[in-house]
């Protein structure tokens, strides 16, 4: 591609080989990714009541493909990402699509679609393609051309689209989810805050046409939050166990292989969207505040990566990918503890899963790329090159 | 580009990240001050739930759907069944704790060593299932020592009976316990015990019978004894299958078959007593049915029939009785199979696991027979056209030879079908070609699977001149198609599609299929035509008749007035191996002084009544010899009992429905 040179600047420093972009790499981050990773290959190898089979030993074979992901996203050329994310959105968007006439069944809803050696749930993988996506959308924008109302109509587009076609799979926490990190994104970006403001009524005004529209489970799930006791049978099943299995858990936890409440399979779905409350359970409160703690250094390492960027698409990057990692890790964590309702979100890492471990790799390759190109200006207008 | 711009898109990116972080900041600490309340301020609530009770959730598996003949008599149902099992960790000592319940239920050493081997497997909260089938007595001397017996437990679930056992297992197959690789993460097929359906109609109708397991609530206390059963949600019972056979003629046609040429005396007679006391492994079924020992003519007690009998009814396709013997006590897989019982039958030359009716794949033989007809009478071959048999026909350099040395003389196609005389199908062969034969061949169901509701079926085969290239490399010679003609080499069908063939030739060729679940919205007889002129079947169907009352019958062992009723058919006998040249010089062994494994196949296919047919047979007795002497009897007898049940089958009173091949729309 061809860049402008930024006028009042030097001359932009020479293109970085390889050989110092792994030398720039953010192995303080990768450190981090592998401890969280064995963590939740030791919580699948409980799951497994002591066995590699069927879980740990899978999840640790991903885990190892899906790193060398990281460092090839991280080395490629920024702009190659700036490049990519169309196309990624485009391919994302025909799977989502895809996944209507082939799709998997899994829990009443249509998500996956069986690639024959893999599952991909591409809803899970448009979290991150939309945070590529916007910042290369507000990438090429101004202050001036942000604050025009018009300006928002393609970047909303881009985002309902998907978000209704999810809602409708129907996956009511990933487009929630998918929702708000775009919101958080469109706040970075610079949007108006009464904008937000207008949003917000309208979507309190358009909650009961949205009710209307939810699943019978779904809004079972929902008053279910409301009332967890109603339906012990049910729903509220996995909250009620959920609680006790990490209730208690205590201070230190049972000791790993120790979870009588998981093993004995009074927990469901422990080796999915209930593995924190596992691990929770084995290893207490201390092993939880941990946990908690390294995923908050996943997300502050997003934040610190994304204030020293030069380049607009750089820091709207790394900013995005630790909000996809954060809002990741609240939802499951407020879901299993029962501040939010059940929807049915994994934790990426800890949960035997592979499409949501892909969008957790891919959002940390972001951000290490963001690292590594922090010096690389990246013109507004110019995408000829490619 | 405006720099000032960037420079504001910055600050303001700074600004709000820094908001972004710290709201994400407290978000988290949101979270650790939730799992503190949960864990430490709510932790002792919580942990008196988890340690002195527990819920948990009892699936309560359905009854399984049960069996019926078409009179509604049950071939499978459920009874009580009391078990025991026992949780490891509560027994303070396994070995110990097994041994006091040994001395009050004796248990085999390998069942021990299978407790304690699943024992270390499994964590040692799960329970292992120790012994079922236990009577009420069993289970009141274990339950007054249960203060000594920690972790042993009482259960009361159902366990499946055949009523039939072996004589209709090849239909409502049985059910055993989940292997591992058939778990599906269906909560229910890890329950201990739980059984599912592993052949027959157990199988192809397993989720069926399944039903909906139940889910109730159940709190539990520390040593895992239940504290109180809360309501929870019934399940849906297994939907019970409603079959064609009737159990009564099913068992006759089972027991007929095992028969075979062998005789029938009272158990307690004095001759049927020495003759099991000669015998040295009296489990090879020879104990008797119904209190009769058969033996044979040496006066031995004879060894089961190998082999397969069908009756079906030839306008619905219903199928009336369908046995493969030897079969094998589907109620045995409840009690527990021993390994050694195990061992022994799957070790038996004579197969019992195998349905031979439908699975059981044979060379035709003469009863391939009509087949050639049909293709030679669509060929324009008269059937009154006269071809000479001197006993053999030379082609190029073969000579084949017809199984009557010394020729059969001038034969039309009722000759030939009436002394089965191989030289005319010869003669047919050469005017015909192997793709005009098995095109016929494949109308009648050969070569493809009949899709009846039994899992294994298998397609048999009509070779082609393409199906030989394409497998062997090697282009079709021209006696192939002779020996074909003679229901020979590369030909393989089975029963079900020899009684098929049957049927459809006597229900004036309309395709019928077999189906052994009534499906009583459907009304008999839709079943498409088959595009056969009537007088080549009604040509067919005399040449059979004379087939068995004939003055030159291979079939006259049945010949009329044997039953009130006349049946038409045809024999079959089958090499299982090719008869060298040096043997034919010596002069072929008979069957009886051949090894059994050597023995020709004999088959019998047929209808009665041959004036107005109703039922179809079909009888393989594997290395049976004569298909005259040791099938067409079988087959005969089988049909009478048929006949004697009177089903009410009748031919339909409206004229069929005429359905044209094309668009399966009636005309």
């Amino acid at each position: 591609m061809t860049r402008l040179p930024v006028p009042g600047r030097d001359l932009e420093p020479e293109r970085p080989g390889l050989y110092q972009k792994i030398e720039q790499l953010n192995w303080g981050l990768i450190a981090l990714l592998i401890v969280i990773a064995s963590i939740g290959c030791a919580t699948l190898y409980s799951a497994g009541r002591g066995a590699w089979e069927p879980w740990a030993l899978q999840q640790m074979i991903r885990f190892a493909v899906g790193l060398l992901l990281v460092f090839v996203i991280a080395l490629v050329d920024i702009r190659v990402l700036l490049a990519c994310a169309y196309p990624a959105y485009a391919v994302t968007l025909i799977l989502i699509i895809a996944v209507e006439f082939v799709g998997e069944t899994g829990m009443g809803a249509r998500r996956w679609i069986d690639f024959g050696v893999l599952q991909v749930q591409p809803s899970e993988l448009m979290k991150i393609v939309l945070v590529l996506v916007l910042a290369r959308h507000f990438h090429g924008m101004t202050h001036e051309r942000i604050g025009r109302p018009e300006e928002l109509v393609l970047p909303l587009v881009l985002v309902l689209v998907p978000v209704i076609l999810i809602f409708r799979q129907p996956d009511l926490g990933t487009a929630a989810m998918i929702l708000l990190g775009c919101g958080v994104m469109f706040f970075l970006a610079g949007v108006r805050l009464w904008k937000f403001a207008l949003v917000l009524l309208m979507m309190v005004a358009s909650v009961p046409i949205v009710w209307s529209m939810l699943d019978t489970y779904q809004k079972n799930r929902i008053l279910t939050f409301v009332n967890p006791e109603s339906d012990l049978l049910g729903t509220g099943y996995h909250i009620m166990q959920s609680k006790i299995a990490l209730g208690s858990g205590g201070l230190f936890g049972k000791g790993f292989l120790q979870g009588s409440q998981s093993h004995l399979n009074f927990l469901p779905e422990k080796q999915t969207d209930f593995a924190f409350t596992m691990f929770a359970e084995e290893f207490g409160l201390v092993g939880a505040l941990f946990l908690l703690m390294l995923f908050m250094l996943v997300v502050a390492y997003g934040l610190a990566i994304g204030l020293r960027a030069s380049s607009q698409f750089a820091r709207l990057l790394a900013l995005g990918a630790g909000v996809t990692v954060f809002l990741y890790v609240f939802v499951n964590v407020a879901m299993v503890t029962e501040l939010i309702p059940v929807v049915g979100a994994p934790l990426p890492l800890i949960s035997y899963g592979g499409t949501a471990m892909l969008t957790f790799l891919i959002a940390i390759g972001f951000m290490v790329s963001a690292h590594v190109h922090r010096d690389v200006q990246i013109g507004r207008d110019t995408m000829a090159g490619f | 580009m405006a720099r000032g711009s960037d420079q504001d898109l910055q600050r303001i990116l700074t600004r709000r990240a820094l908001v972004l972080g710290g709201a994400q900041l407290v978000l988290a600490g949101v979270l650790g001050v939730r799992l503190h309340y949960l864990q430490i301020t709510e932790g002792a609530r919580y942990r008196t739930l988890s340690e002195k009770n527990q819920f948990n959730v009892e699936l309560l598996p359905a009854a399984r759907g049960r069996i019926f003949d078409r009179q509604g008599r049950p071939l499978a149902t459920n009874r009580e069944n009391f078990r025991i099992i026992v949780i490891a960790e509560q027994t303070g000592d396994l070995a110990a704790t097994l041994q006091r319940l040994h001395r009050l239920i004796p248990l085999p050493e390998y069942e021990i060593e299978r407790i304690m081997h699943d024992a270390s497997e499994k964590r040692g909260f799960v329970p292992i299932q120790v012994v079922e089938n236990l009577t009420r007595e069993d289970i009141a001397r274990v339950a007054v020592q249960t203060p000594s017996l920690p972790g042993i437990r009482l259960e009361t679930g159902h366990s499946r009976h055949y009523p039939f056992a072996a004589s209709a297992v090849h239909v409502t197959g049985y059910v055993a316990p989940v292997w591992p690789s058939e778990q599906t993460g269906d909560p229910t097929l890890e329950l201990p015990g739980f059984r599912i359906g592993k052949s027959g109609i157990e199988k192809s109708y397993d989720i069926d019978m399944r039903g909906e397991s139940g889910r109730r609530q159940i709190e539990v206390n520390a040593v895992g004894r239940t504290i109180r059963k809360l309501p929870g949600v019934a399940g849906a019972p297994g939907r019970d299958v409603i079959l064609t056979v009737d159990a009564e003629l099913q068992e006759q046609v089972s027991i007929r078959l095992e028969r075979g040429q062998s005789r029938p005396i009272p158990a307690d007679s004095r001759e049927a007593r020495r003759a099991l006391s000669a015998v040295r492994a009296p489990d090879l079924g020879v104990a008797g049915t119904r209190g009769l020992v058969n033996l044979d003519h040496t006066g031995a007690v004879a060894v089961p029939e190998s082999g397969a009998a069908i009756v079906m009814d030839i306008y619905r396709g219903d199928i009336l009785a369908l046995a493969s013997t030897p079969g094998f006590d589907p109620n045995a897989f409840n009690k527990g199979l021993t390994p050694r019982d195990w061992d022994r039958v799957l070790a038996n030359p004579r197969s019992p696991m195998s349905n031979k009716a439908i699975a059981g794949r044979y060379a035709p033989g003469s009863t391939f027979k009509p087949m050639v007809c049909l293709a030679a009478l669509a060929d324009g071959v008269a059937p009154d056209e006269r071809v000479y048999c001197p006993g053999h026909m030379e082609l190029g350099d073969g000579l084949f030879h017809c199984w009557n040395r010394h020729g059969h003389g001038w034969v039309d196609m009722f000759d030939a079908l009436e002394q089965s005389c191989d030289v005319y199908f010869y003669e047919m062969a050469k005017r015909l070609d192997i793709d005009r034969i098995a095109e016929m061949a494949r109308r009648f169901g050969f070569g493809e699977e009949l899709g009846i509701e039994l899992p294994g079926e298998r397609n048999g085969l009509v070779p082609s001149e393409e199906w030989k290239l394409a497998n062997t490399g090697e282009g079709w010679q021209e006696g192939e198609t002779v020996i074909s003609a003679i229901g020979q080499g590369y030909l393989l069908a089975t029963p079900l599609q020899m009684v098929t063939m049957m049927a459809r030739l006597a229900n004036r060729g309309r395709a019928v299929v077999p189906n052994l679940t009534r499906d009583p919205s459907e009304s008999g007889g839709r079943f498409r035509n088959l595009g056969i002129p009537y007088e080549h079947l009604s040509i067919v169907m005399e040449g059979l008749h004379r087939a068995v009352n004939g003055r030159r019958a291979t079939g006259g062992v049945l010949r009329s007035p044997r039953y009130g009723f006349e049946i038409a058919g045809k024999t079959g006998s089958v090499q299982v191996r090719r008869i060298t040249r040096e043997e034919r010089l010596r002069g072929t062994v008979a069957n009886e002084d051949r090894p059994w494994h050597e023995r020709d196949h004999a088959l019998f296919v047929g209808v009665a009544p041959a004036d107005q047919p109703l039922y179809a047979a079909a009888v393989v007795v594997e290395h049976g010899g004569s298909g005259g002497r040791m099938a067409a009897p079988i087959a005969g007898d089988i049909l009478a009992e048929t006949i004697r049940h009177n089903f009410g089958g009748h031919p339909p009173t409206v004229p069929l429905p005429v359905i044209s091949r094309r668009d399966g729309r009636p005309t």
